[in-house]
């Protein structure tokens, strides 16, 4: 049976300061979350900020095992590094803010925290301004490129069993990730692949395509592979693994994000149960990805390493079909239960949508949505793809400044509310580890010396520091914890109770 | 490949959904492109000053 896919993503947004000419990125994007903190500390008159533990962090660690070719990313705990009482992390990562949301429990609750996590950026960019010289502000993108052949990521993270062997998730991942782009894509302007001109693609469906050159491997910030092999589950090692995603684009489409880890969770959870029978190898994967990302037709037959060719539709419709056995086999318990079935017809609405006019999609897809309005904008001004004006729109497509965003013009549709968002800004998940920490983070950040995934550090006035290990993602939820963290009148109190 | 077109077509549930479908949603595609008029009407407003400088200057480190 397969795992409850417990999943989250996590986003690094571009910034920059505007008016203070070179600006240094790393210091920018530390005011920017600094700024935040600073706001919440006085807001609640409380003491120090909770700073990321990195004990149990092994980013370099392979899936493949030993064997596999290490360059072990280098952790910069100097940096700006907050945990926030919803769960998530705030942090500086390389020269970039990023946010990672909370574990959360199905596909929907990750669109609620990847919404709240902008609206903290965006709060986070006004108290920043306020403590820049005057003509200076910070301007922040959701975004996953300079369109000057610079990357970042949006990383999105799933629970799986320990016991499916990675090579079939090789298998059967990698052609969901390389077509799924039709639906997942964020739409760029040009392309930055080497010997690639702006005539043979004045625009693509993904960000991110570009970018990706190996197959299967550890790194992310160069020779970006398909299949990334980090192996920190951060949670029981012996039964779990973590499962990192790097293809996807940042979305400012709700729909997108949420068909993006949506019908992940079900391709996941269908090679865990081994319900795809069916085998798709690319001849070349990174030529395939890039191949899907450039052919706005979404016709373009793919090359299979047995010499013959499926397109990236054809592929969706046999994953959606697939998903729609294995649920009636397997229930929909592991994918979210109501939000799963909600995901298969969301998917089946927009595979029947791009089959008919990808242009229909505007409201749903974000590379449709900007692709019409740099069409419309192109067509009434005369402009060639090319233009600078038509690449100063497509960024500020993605700008997450309210006066400024052109993603919250387009009319896209929403599937969450201002409520649930304002809520998810402060308030953890109820359904995951991730309430066990943020309640402890809410009542108790004076005596939380440290947090991260998988564990929390008390500090309740005894002479060692007292650490609770939470290996188990879906133990301290607020049915299993609440009550007891209800009861607690301070740490000390929690961790007897704990213990007893 | 044809095979599976030819089962994914004889699907019953889907030929029942691009029937009842394809009207409402053209409706919804011609009200989009009505938004993304409108849009056109007043971007001006809310277009980035010097937005051609600004993108031509915008460069970001690589990250992960």
């Amino acid at each position: 049976m397969a795992l409850p896919k417990v999943l989250g993503i996590e986003t690094e947004y571009g910034i920059v300061v505007r008016g203070g000419g070179e600006s240094n990125p790393v210091t920018a994007s530390s005011l920017l979350i600094n700024a935040y903190v600073g706001e919440l500390e006085r807001e609640r008159k409380a003491g120090p900020k909770v700073g990321w533990d990195f004990e149990d962090e092994q980013p370099g660690n392979d899936a493949r095992g030993a064997s596999g070719p290490s360059s072990p990313p280098a952790v910069e705990t100097h940096l700006v590094n907050a945990v926030l009482t919803n769960g998530a992390r705030y942090y500086v990562d390389h020269a970039h803010p990023e946010i990672s949301t909370p574990e959360c429990a199905d596909a929907r609750a990750v669109v609620v925290f990847d919404r709240a996590a902008e609206e903290i950026v965006k709060r986070s960019i006004v108290a920043a301004n306020r403590l820049l010289p005057e003509g200076q502000e910070l301007v922040v993108h959701k975004n996953n490129s300079d369109g000057k052949g610079n990357s970042y990521g949006c990383h999105e993270n799933y629970l799986m069993a320990r016991s499916t062997p990675f090579g079939r998730i090789v298998t059967h991942a990698s052609p969901h990730f390389i077509t799924r782009q039709i639906f997942t894509g964020s739409g760029k302007v040009g392309s930055e692949a080497p010997g690639v001109s702006a005539a043979e693609v004045p625009y693509q469906l993904t960000q991110r395509a570009d970018f990706f050159e190996a197959e299967v491997g550890l790194e992310t910030t160069l020779k970006r592979p398909i299949i990334n092999t980090r192996d920190e589950p951060h949670a029981d090692a012996q039964k779990y693994r973590r499962l990192h995603v790097i293809t996807g684009d940042a979305n400012c489409s709700e729909t997108a994000t949420f068909l993006k880890v949506g019908t992940t969770a079900f391709v996941l959870s269908m090679i865990e149960d081994e319900a795809l029978p069916k085998v798709f190898t690319f001849r070349s994967g990174v030529a395939a990805m890039r191949q899907v990302s450039y052919d706005l037709t979404l016709r373009a037959p793919l090359e299979l390493i047995d010499g013959s060719t499926i397109t990236a539709m054809d592929l969706q419709w046999e994953l959606l079909d697939r998903s729609k056995k294995w649920a009636d086999q397997h229930g929909l318990d592991a994918v979210g239960g109501d939000v799963g079935a909600q995901v298969l017809l969301e998917w089946e609405t927009v595979l029947s949508g791009l089959e008919r006019d990808p242009m229909d999609l505007a409201d749903r897809l974000d590379w449709v949505a900007k692709y019409r309005l740099l069409d419309g904008y192109r067509e009434r001004h005369g402009l060639g793809w090319e233009d600078q004006r038509l690449a100063g729109l497509a960024l500020q497509y993605h700008d997450m400044r309210p006066e400024r965003s052109l993603a919250d013009r387009v009319g896209l549709r929403r599937l969450t509310n201002d409520d649930e968002v304002h809520r998810a800004m402060t308030d953890p998940p109820t359904d995951t580890r991730a309430y066990f920490r943020g309640t402890c983070l809410k009542r108790w950040a004076d005596q939380v010396v440290a947090a991260n995934w998988d564990s929390i550090v008390f500090d309740i006035g005894q002479s060692s520091l007292r650490r609770v290990p939470m290996m188990e993602p879906l133990r301290g939820t607020r049915a299993g914890v609440g009550t007891v963290l209800d009861e607690s009148a301070d740490p000390a109190e929690l961790l007897a109770r704990l213990n007893g | 490949m044809a095979e599976r077109e030819q089962k994914r077509k004889a699907a019953p549930a889907r030929e029942t959904e691009e029937v009842v479908d394809a009207p409402a949603t053209s409706e919804t595609g011609e009200k989009l492109k009505a938004d993304i008029d409108d849009l056109l009407d007043e971007i001006d407003e809310v277009l980035e000053t010097n937005a051609e400088d600004f993108v031509r200057s915008y460069v970001q480190k690589g990250g992960q």
